[in-house]
């Protein structure tokens, strides 16, 4: 009886198999920061949003099936790539997208060259993941620091703020922000007076603003995300840095931090982002597919989660075309051919680098009395661009873009 | 005007300021934990989310009751303080006659619950809560633009310590409490009901934390993991004071605040790690901390 039963379920197993020739089976990885100062940045929002574009990729293509799981890196890059090597060694993850956190986006880029795999970086901003430490298997698709720097800086030194006095956080992030809009502030004429590097996750920056206050700098930049950022403008304003004629520029911010800041803290910030969820109607509708996706009703979502959708379309695109189960560097290479188009960053393109280039938008924090709903939070400033929005291949010291 | 190390003597003096007052939430909270500690030798690791829970509640209190800093201020202690008691009368009294151990578990797991909870109902990006009307904008002393609110959380945690300490030390009430710790079959054949003190101490050392909450609410991000990420520091101050000893809590965390106030103009790479080197150094001089006992 178990025998003719286990032949039943061979046959069976065959007949599917033969049935479905062109079945493609991906299985995609988001690791996150799911529990501490990113998860609302990235987090279970960037699982919602890849549960979006699986859903709306199968939905056309019912013969590419995907599996999605999800893991917690605790910005500790041991514990993330502890998980990648598992995730690819062990589960047959194909592709990681996400990874907030630029140390363990670093550590990870690392782990998917040396597998052959592939790896989609939303999370990240470190520009150094398509510069100096680039590799076949990375896509940095939604932002970086350089993007940030010459977004906001060049915005900032335009508008009068020729001197820069940076707080800038402890770690890989931080320091390539810092660099990043230095190099920016520099070009464009005006000069950094100094800088202090705090630990990651610090409570207290009045020590940092009274030095920056006493820099007599014309601009304060914030080289720090997530929490750091929120409790430095929120002390700024305490401070009377504002008052005194001191400018604060948050150089990494997100709508998450304005949320958690209130209007009446954040007003008049300049920021850039390339994406933000009530910029038009198909973002409006994607976030509230996205509030039914599972994230939490009172969040919106970031350009993060965006970038996170976009990506896996692009990527799940790129196998479609190519069938079977093709290697790391063969996916990302299709993928740099293959010009991108989707709904929420519209056409864009890949550079050799590995970089994702799409406009970027100058963004200046509503007035309390301007906001008509919940999350009605920017006014437009500026649309920068692709070609300027992001740094040139040829500057980027990237060895693939030479090669 | 003279330098000292490089850093003009102004920097310096409002660098010293700055640090008494980040001092100023390490006391209060260490001083809670101390007494928890001192009365019913319970190491309290949810006190960072009970400190949480203050600064929450203030949010909610004034969504959705409409009452701003200062009624939250009274209000938010003694709700979190009426949970801290559920907790003590559910679980904590079942465990003093046990190892410290199986209290530490307890909080800890308690903490993360708290946390938890918090962040699925409000995120991790934090809660917008702004500085009272009465005490916004700031004066200047000639050496450092010194905000009103902080003056504030200054005089504000010196009184509650100091009044702490003196109940504690120098009252009747304090007395029959310490006798408790010492004692406590004895002090009841005097007809004093000993649980229900042990009860409310519990129960104020939580709304200490509560207390320090709302008083971090308007300055500092108001997120689940705030408390999990002073905490630690916390019990270094506790360590180094002396575990139990009341005026060791203020003391060091008045003292340490300023340690780490210099390292941020010094060295502010450290800023994070220089209260543990500290830690490190008494635990190998004077192992039960700077006012501890010998037990």
């Amino acid at each position: 009886m178990r025998k003719t039963l286990g032949l039943a379920v061979l046959a069976a197993v065959l007949a599917c198999g033969a049935a479905n020739a062109q079945q493609i089976n991906v299985k995609i990885g988001v690791l996150s920061d799911m529990s501490s100062l990113y998860a609302d940045i990235g987090g279970p929002g960037s699982v919602a949003a890849a549960k979006l574009a699986i859903a709306d990729f199968t939905k056309d293509h019912p013969n590419v099936k995907v599996d999605l799981i999800s893991g917690d890196h605790q910005n500790k890059p041991d514990i993330g790539s502890q998980i990648a090597n598992q995730w690819f060694d062990v589960d047959k993850v194909d592709m990681i997208i996400d990874v907030p956190n630029s140390g363990v986006a670093l550590a990870v880029s690392q782990i998917a060259n040396n597998k052959n795999k592939v790896f989609i970086v939303s999370g990240a901003a470190a520009s150094d993941l398509t510069g100096p430490k680039c590799n076949a298997n990375t896509v940095h698709w939604t932002y970086d620091t350089w993007m940030l720097a010459n977004g906001t800086g060049n915005a900032m030194v335009k508008t009068g703020g020729d001197t820069w006095f940076f707080l800038t956080a402890d770690y890989a992030f931080g320091h390539a922000l810092e660099r990043d809009t230095a190099a920016a502030v520099e070009k464009a004429g005006g000069k950094v007076l100094g800088k202090v590097r705090h630990p990651l996750n610090t409570n207290d920056f009045s020590s940092f603003l009274l030095q920056a206050q006493s820099s007599k700098a014309k601009v304060v930049g914030l080289a720090n995300a997530g929490g750091d950022t929120i409790n430095s403008i929120k002390q700024a304003a305490e401070f009377g840095i504002v008052k005194g004629g001191q400018k604060m520029a948050g150089l990494l911010v997100f709508a998450s931090d304005v949320n958690a800041l209130g209007l009446n803290t954040a007003q008049g910030l300049t920021l850039t982002e390339t994406w933000y969820w009530d910029a038009n109607d198909t973002n409006r509708a994607w976030t509230k597919r996205w509030h039914e996706a599972g994230a939490a009703a009172s969040k919106f979502p970031t350009m993060i989660h965006a970038g996170v959708y976009a990506g896996i379309l692009h990527y799940l695109k790129a196998r479609l075309e190519m069938g079977g189960d093709p290697d790391g560097k063969a996916v990302v290479a299709k993928m740099k051919a293959t010009p991108t188009d989707d709904p929420l960053f519209g056409k864009g393109t890949i550079d050799a680098a590995g970089r994702k280039r799409h406009d970027a938008f100058l963004f200046e924090v509503k007035k309390p009395a301007e906001s008509k709903h919940p999350g009605d939070f920017y006014n437009l400033k500026a649309t920068i661009p692709a070609k300027d929005a992001f740094r040139d291949p040829k500057d980027s010291g990237c060895p693939l873009v030479n090669s | 005007m003279f330098e000292i190390f490089g850093i003009p003597s102004q920097a310096l003096f409002g660098q010293l300021l700055i640090g008494l007052i980040n001092g100023s939430f390490y006391a209060l909270l260490s001083l809670g934990l101390a007494v928890i500690f001192g009365m019913l030798n319970i190491i309290n690791f949810s006190h960072g989310a009970q400190y949480m829970m203050g600064a929450f509640a203030a949010y909610l209190i004034l969504q959705y009751a409409g009452l701003g800093y200062w009624p939250a201020l009274i209000i938010a202690p003694i709700l979190v303080g009426i949970t801290g008691i559920i907790i003590e009368r559910a679980f904590l009294q079942w465990l003093y006659k046990l190892d410290h151990l199986y209290g530490l578990l307890l909080t800890f797991g308690l903490a993360l619950i708290l946390e938890g909870v918090a962040r699925n109902y409000f995120g991790s990006a934090g809660l917008p809560y702004t500085v009272p009307e009465s005490l916004q904008g700031g004066r200047n002393l000639g050496f450092m633009f010194l905000p009103n609110y902080r003056a504030w959380v200054i005089a504000a945690s010196l009184t509650v310590c100091i009044g702490t300490w003196f109940v504690i030390e120098r009252t009747r009430l304090g007395a029959y409490l310490r006798a408790a710790t010492e004692n406590p079959t004895l002090v009841r054949a005097f007809g004093i009901n000993v649980p229900r003190m042990i009860t409310l101490t519990y129960g104020f050392g939580v709304a200490l934390a509560a207390f320090a909450g709302v008083m971090a609410a308007p300055i500092y991000n108001v997120s689940p993991q705030m408390g999990s990420e002073l905490i630690i520091v916390v019990f270094a101050v506790v360590v180094i004071g002396g575990m139990g000893s009341i005026l060791g809590a203020i003391v060091t965390g008045f003292g340490l605040g300023v340690v780490e106030g210099l390292t941020k103009v010094f060295f502010p790479e450290a800023s994070n790690t220089v209260i543990f080197v500290i830690m490190a150094i008494v635990l190998l001089v004077r192992p039960a901390g700077l006012f501890g006992r010998r037990g």
